[in-house]
C-alpha cells in the first residue's frame, strides 16, 4: 500500500535532523602540507603524514582553524575557549591510519542558529533551525571498487585507493532535532541547506559545491504520531548531492517510514543512500548496534584554544549575512518577490549584482541572466554561471542597448555570440554587423524605395489611413536586414509622408 | 680508537688524526667481528655509511666549518626512519619497508655530519625491556652474553658498551633508553617530553615516547642531546623554547650547593642489594662534592605502573592501527577473493608478535565505550597527581634521584613468561615519562653480587635538562678518580679484539 505526502503528514510529524559536511577551501590538507585541488591524478596529493606512513605527525592547519571559527560565527554560536582533537578508531582500507582525526566531546563552536524563510500558500513562513556544534575533522581518502554488480566492496574484483582526499579539511555542522515544521519539513531541510551554502560562500571558507562533494548533507528524519512526546526512530541518508535531493529525500524517507509504521512495522535504525535516479534510498549500514569507536583526546595535537582577541576580530570581519544581503538588494533593485525567489532560485544573485556593479541597471540585468542567458545555458544544460559571457559582458550589452546602438532583439544575437566565444560584445556586435542602422539617408533611400514599390499603399497613409503603414514599416526593416530602429523608421516615413 | 668517547674522535677528526671514513670502517670492522654474538644490529648500512663519512672527510677537507660531532659513527634504533634504510621497529610487520622521508632526528644527524652505521634491535614496537621481543631475534649483553641488554633499546645501548658505536640514538617511553644504560653500564637520557621532535619517530605510546642520546659518557650524550633537541614544527607538541645548554653543564660538571632528592618510594624493598650499595655509595660522592643530600616523597608513584601500563597500551592500540597491509610493510592472505578485511586480519595476526598483540589487547578494552572512564580516565588523572609528586619534590630538591633499575641485568629467558615481572623492572623511570620531565642513567658501579652494571638515576624538572647533566658529569668524574679507568674497562672481552 503506498502512500502520498499528504496522508503521511495528516497522521505523523517528521522531526529532522541534519549534518552537513564541509570540505573547506584552504590551500593544504587538515595535518599536512599537501595540496587540496579538486580531480588532480589520484595519490598525487600525498606525503607521509595524509598517508599515515609510520613515524609521521599530524599539524593542525591555523587556516582551518581560522575557517571554522568563522562558520561558527556567522552560525551565531559561541566559541569554545578550549577545544580538542580525538582520535575516531575503525578499520576502513581508505582510512590511512585506521582512526580519523576528528572533534568528539569538545568542539570548537557550539549553540548557534540559522533562521530559513520559504514559500507557503499561506505567504513566506520563517523556521529557526538550532546549531548544536561545528567541529573540525580530515576526510578520509577516496576507494573505487572495480568488477562486481554494485560498485560496493562486497563482490567487487579489487579496489583502487585515492589518498588525494585524505586529510582534506573538512567541517561538520550538526543541527539540534528540528521538531515543528510539519508538512513543511522538506522545504525547511532543503532551505537550511541552501541557506548554509550561501552562508559558507559568502565567508569564502568553501566552494560548498554540492556535485562535487564539497558540501555534503546528511539528512535524518523520523516521524512520531502527531501530538506524541517520543521521537520515533531514525534514518540516516547519506549520498544526497544536490538541493532537490535534499528535498525529495527527506520526502521520500517520510513516505517510506510512514509506510512502515501504518504496516506496523519499526523503522530500522540505519544509514540509507538516495539513489539520484530513482528518488529513494537504499539500505546501507546498520546503526541497530552503536559502533565503539573508542574515542581519546589525539596525544599528537595539542589544545585548540583561540585568543579572545582574535575571535573578536573574526567576528568583526565577518561578511553580510546572506539573509540581510537578500533583502537589501531587493529594496535597492526593488524586485518583487516573485521575481526575487525566481533568482534565488537560479543561483543568480551574485552574478546579477556583479553586472550592476558593472553599471548595468538592475532590472535589465536580471532580465538578461534570467532570460535569454538562463534559455541558452537550459539548453546546454550547465549553469549560467559556467557560460562564457560574464557580467562585464551583459553590462556592455545593456550600455549598448540604452545607446540604440543595440535592439533588444539584436542584442540577443550578441549574446550568442558572446556565448559561442566570439569575442566581447562589442566585437560581435562589428563582426556580425548588428549594429542599429542610424544613418537617416540610408535609412530615407529605404523608405524612398518601399514608397516607390507600394505606391498604393503610400497613398493610403497620405490620405491619414494610419495602419497601413505597417506594411512599409516592414518593407524598410527587410531591406535594413532588422537593422534599423523601427519606432525611427516609422517616425521618418510618416513625417516624410506629410503625417 | 673504537674504545674511545666520541668527543676524543671528534677532537682526532679535528686535529687530523684521522679521517671519518677510517673512523668508520673501524666500526663496521668491530661490528662484523662480535656482532655475531651481541646482535645490537639489525642492519648495517655499509655503504651509506662509508659514503657519509667520505662526504664529511671532503666537507672538512675543503675547510668548512663542520659541527662538532661531525664524521663520529652513530647507531640508529630502529624505531626512527630513515629514507631508504629497511626500518622494521623490530617487528615482521614492517619486514622489508624502506621509509620514503627521514625522522627530523636523522635529519639533524645528517645536518651535523654524524655517520650512522645502521639500525639497532629493539623489542617489538619498543614494548618490552629486555630485547627478547623483537622479531628478529634477542640482543645480548655484552658483560655477559647469556643476559639481556635492556630494552626496549638494547641494541643501541649494546652497541655502544661491545664498541660497535660511540654514540646511538634512543627512545624512552617508560625507560627504553634509561634501563638498557643501566644494565650495560653506559649513559642514557630521556629528555623533557618535547625537547626532541617525535617527527619519524614510529609511535608506540604518543604521550610518553621520547627520543634521546645515548653514549659512554655524559659529555658526549650532551653533544649528541645538543644536535637532536630544538623545536621542530613537525611535531605539535614539540616545545618552542631554547634548548637547555647541557654541553656547558656536562663540561662543567658542578653539584656544589645543588639539592639533591632521594625519592623514597624509589628504594629500598624489592631492590638487589648491589643495586642499593652502589646507589648509596654514589650519593655520599655527590654529598662529598658539596651536594646536599635530603629525602623526597613521592606518595602517588605507587600508582604509575599501573597507570602507565593502561595509557601506553591504550595509545599503542590505536598508534598500531595502521599497519594494516593497505600502504607498506608485510601483506598475508593476499589470495584470489580474499577481502581487505581478511588480508588486514591475518597481516596483523602474522606481523605482530605476542607482547605486541597482548598491550593492542589490552588497550583496546581499556578505551571501550563503558570502561574508558575506569580505565583511561582514571590513568590520566593518576599521571596529573604524579606530576603534582613531582612538582612539590622539585621545591625541595634541584634534581631527585634513584636506582635506574631494581636488579641488574637478569638472564635471556628468565622473565619472558612473566610479563608482570618484566613490567617491574621500569618502576624506577616509569614517573619520568607519566610527568614529561627529563630523566637520565649513568653507571654507578658494578653490583658486588653478580659483577654487572647498576645505573643511577637523575631527574630534573621539565625543560631543566642541564641540570641533571651538572649532576651526572660531577658524579661521572668523581667515580673515575675512584676507579682510575671508566667503567667499560672492566667489561669482558668478546670474539673480536678490543
Amino acid at each position: 500500500m503506498s502512500l502520498t505526502y499528504e496522508e503521511v503528514i495528516l497522521k505523523y510529524e517528521p522531526v529532522l535532523g541534519l549534518e552537513v559536511h564541509v570540505e573547506l577551501n584552504t590551500k593544504s590538507k587538515m595535518f599536512c602540507g599537501c595540496a587540496t585541488e579538486f580531480g588532480a591524478e589520484p595519490n598525487t596529493q600525498t606525503c607521509p603524514v595524509c598517508l599515515g606512513m609510520p613515524g609521521a605527525l599530524p599539524v593542525v592547519n591555523q587556516k582551518a582553524i581560522e575557517s571554522s571559527i568563522l562558520i561558527g560565527l556567522a552560525l551565531h554560536c559561541s566559541v569554545t575557549p578550549f577545544s580538542r582533537f580525538s582520535r575516531k578508531n575503525y578499520f576502513y582500507p581508505d582510512m590511512p591510519k585506521n582512526f580519523q582525526i576528528s572533534q568528539y566531546d569538545e568542539p570548537i563552536c557550539v549553540n548557534g542558529y540559522v533562521d530559513v524563510e520559504i514559500e507557503t500558500e499561506e505567504g513566506p513562513k520563517q523556521f529557526r533551525v538550532e546549531i548544536e556544534r561545528v567541529h573540525m575533522e580530515e576526510d578520509t581518502g577516496k576507494s573505487l571498487h572495480v568488477g562486481g554488480a554494485t560498485g560496493r566492496i562486497h563482490g567487487a574484483d579489487y579496489s583502487l585507493l585515492d589518498f588525494n582526499r585524505a586529510g582534506i579539511p573538512l567541517v561538520e555542522i550538526v543541527t539540534k532535532i528540528v521538531p515543528g515544521t510539519g508538512k513543511y519539513a522538506p522545504e525547511v531541510a532543503k532551505a537550511y541547506v541552501a541557506e548554509l551554502r550561501d552562508i559558507l560562500r559568502s565567508l569564502g571558507v568553501s566552494d560548498v559545491r554540492m556535485e562535487q562533494g564539497s558540501l555534503r548533507c546528511d539528512a535524518n528524519v523520523s516521524l512520531r504520531l502527531i501530538g506524541a512526546e517520543t521521537l520515533g526512530t531514525r534514518s540516516e541518508t547519506k549520498n544526497v548531492n544536490s538541493l532537490r535531493s535534499v528535498e525529495r529525500a527527506v520526502r521520500g524517507e517520510m513516505i517510506r517510514h510512514a509506510e512502515l509504521l501504518n504496516r506496523g512495522e519499526r523503522v530500522v535504525q540505519e544509514t540509507r543512500h538516495f539513489q539520484e535516479d530513482t528518488g529513494l534510498t537504499r539500505s546501507g549500514r546498520s546503526k541497530e548496534q552503536a559502533e565503539d569507536y573508542r574515542y581519546f583526546p589525539e596525544p599528537d595535537l595539542v589544545p585548540v584554544e583561540p585568543d579572545a582577541a582574535w575571535v573578536e576580530i573574526l567576528r568583526v570581519s565577518l561578511p553580510e549575512q546572506p539573509t540581510l544581503r537578500r533583502k537589501r538588494l531587493q529594496e535597492e533593485w526593488s524586485v518583487p518577490d516573485k521575481e526575487m525567489a525566481a533568482m534565488i532560485n537560479a543561483d543568480a544573485l551574485d552574478i546579477v549584482e556583479a553586472t550592476v556593479e558593472f553599471g548595468a541597471d538592475p532590472t535589465r540585468a536580471r532580465g538578461w541572466w534570467l532570460g535569454e542567458i538562463s534559455r541558452i545555458a537550459n539548453e546546454k544544460d550547465v549553469s549560467i554561471a559556467e557560460l562564457a559571457i560574464t557580467p562585464v559582458d551583459v553590462a556592455e550589452i545593456v550600455a549598448l542597448v540604452a545607446r540604440g546602438e543595440l535592439t533588444d532583439k539584436l542584442a540577443r544575437q550578441v549574446v550568442e555570440g558572446v556565448i559561442a566565444g566570439e569575442g566581447k560584445p562589442s566585437h560581435v556586435m562589428e563582426t556580425r554587423g548588428l549594429k542599429v542602422v542610424s544613418d537617416e539617408s540610408a535609412l530615407m533611400a529605404a523608405i524612398e524605395n518601399a514608397i516607390a514599390a507600394q505606391p498604393e499603399t503610400a497613398e493610403k497613409v497620405r490620405s491619414g489611413h494610419i495602419p497601413a503603414a505597417g506594411a512599409l514599416i516592414g518593407a524598410v526593416m527587410k531591406e535594413t536586414k532588422g537593422q534599423a530602429d523601427a519606432a525611427r523608421v516609422r517616425e521618418l516615413l510618416l513625417a516624410h509622408l506629410g503625417q | 680508537m673504537i674504545t674511545r668517547s666520541a668527543h676524543e674522535m671528534a677532537t682526532a677528526l679535528e686535529a687530523g688524526d684521522t679521517t671519518s671514513e677510517k673512523l668508520t670502517q673501524e666500526h663496521l670492522d668491530r661490528i662484523a667481528a662480535v656482532d655475531g654474538d651481541v646482535h645490537a644490529f639489525l642492519y648495517v648500512d655499509t655503504e651509506g655509511a662509508l659514503s657519509q663519512a667520505r662526504g664529511v672527510d671532503a666537507r672538512r677537507q675543503s675547510g668548512e666549518k663542520v659541527g662538532p660531532l661531525a664524521g663520529v659513527p652513530l647507531a640508529l634504533k630502529d624505531v626512527m626512519v630513515q629514507h631508504g634504510v629497511p626500518t622494521t621497529a623490530g617487528s615482521k610487520i614492517l619486514e622489508g619497508w624502506r621509509p620514503p622521508y627521514d625522522a627530523t632526528v636523522v635529519a639533524k644527524l645528517k645536518q651535523a655530519g654524524i655517520v650512522i652505521l645502521g639500525k639497532t634491535n629493539m623489542d617489538e614496537f619498543a614494548m618490552g625491556s629486555s630485547t627478547e621481543n623483537s622479531a628478529y631475534g634477542p640482543t645480548h649483553n655484552p658483560w655477559d652474553l647469556s643476559r639481556i641488554p635492556g630494552g626496549s633499546g638494547g641494541g643501541s645501548s649494546a652497541s655502544l658498551a661491545a664498541f660497535e658505536a660511540p654514540l646511538a640514538i634512543g627512545t624512552d617511553t617508560g625507560g627504553s633508553i634509561r634501563q638498557p644504560a643501566a644494565v650495560t653500564g653506559t649513559v642514557g637520557v630521556k629528555p623533557t617530553y618535547g625537547g626532541v621532535s617525535r617527527y619519524g619517530l614510529i609511535a608506540f605510546s604518543s604521550s610518553l615516547d621520547q627520543a634521546g642520546p645515548c653514549a659512554r659518557t655524559v659529555l658526549d650524550a650532551a653533544l649528541l642531546h645538543e644536535v637532536i633537541a630544538g623545536h621542530d614544527a613537525r611535531d605539535a607538541t614539540s616545545i618552542d623554547a631554547p634548548v637547555p645548554q647541557v654541553v656547558k653543564a656536562a663540561r662543567e660538571g658542578n653539584v656544589k650547593g645543588m639539592k639533591i632528592g632521594v625519592v623514597k618510594e624509589l628504594n629500598g624493598d624489592g631492590y638487589q642489594a648491589g643495586v642499593r650499595s652502589r646507589f648509596e655509595e654514589s650519593l655520599e660522592l655527590l654529598a662529598n662534592e658539596g651536594a646536599e643530600i635530603v629525602e623526597v616523597s613521592c606518595p602517588n608513584f605507587e600508582y604509575a605502573l599501573a597507570a602507565y601500563y593502561l595509557i601506553a597500551p591504550s595509545e599503542c592500540s590505536s598508534n598500531l592501527a595502521r599497519f594494516d597491509a593497505m600502504r607498506y610493510g608485510l601483506r598475508v592472505g593476499d589470495a584470489d577473493g580474499a577481502s581487505a578485511e581478511s588480508v588486514m586480519n591475518f597481516t596483523r595476526e602474522v606481523g605482530f608478535g605476542r607482547e605486541v598483540k597482548r598491550r593492542i589487547i589490552l588497550g583496546t578494552y581499556a578505551l571501550s565505550s563503558g570502561y574508558y572512564d575506569a580505565y583511561y580516565g582514571s590513568a590520566q588523572k593518576v599521571r596529573t597527581l604524579i606530576m603534582d609528586d613531582f612538582k612539590r619534590a622539585f621545591n625541595s630538591a634541584d634534581v631527585l634521584v634513584s636506582p635506574t633499575c631494581p636488579t641488574t641485568a637478569f638472564k635471556i629467558g628468565e622473565k619472558a613468561n612473566d610479563p608482570l615481572a618484566m613490567y617491574l623492572n621500569d618502576i624506577a623511570t616509569i614517573p619520568v615519562n607519566m610527568a614529561g620531565i627529563g630523566g637520565m642513567s649513568l653507571p654507578c658501579g658494578l653490583a658486588p653480587e653478580d659483577g654487572l652494571p647498576v645505573g643511577f638515576q637523575i631527574m630534573a624538572p621539565a625543560m631543566q635538562d642541564q641540570r641533571m647533566y651538572s649532576a651526572a658529569a660531577a658524579l661521572e668524574a668523581s667515580l673515575l678518580t675512584k676507579w682510575g679507568a671508566p667503567l667499560l674497562s672492566q667489561i669482558p672481552a668478546l670474539g673480536g679484539s678490543k
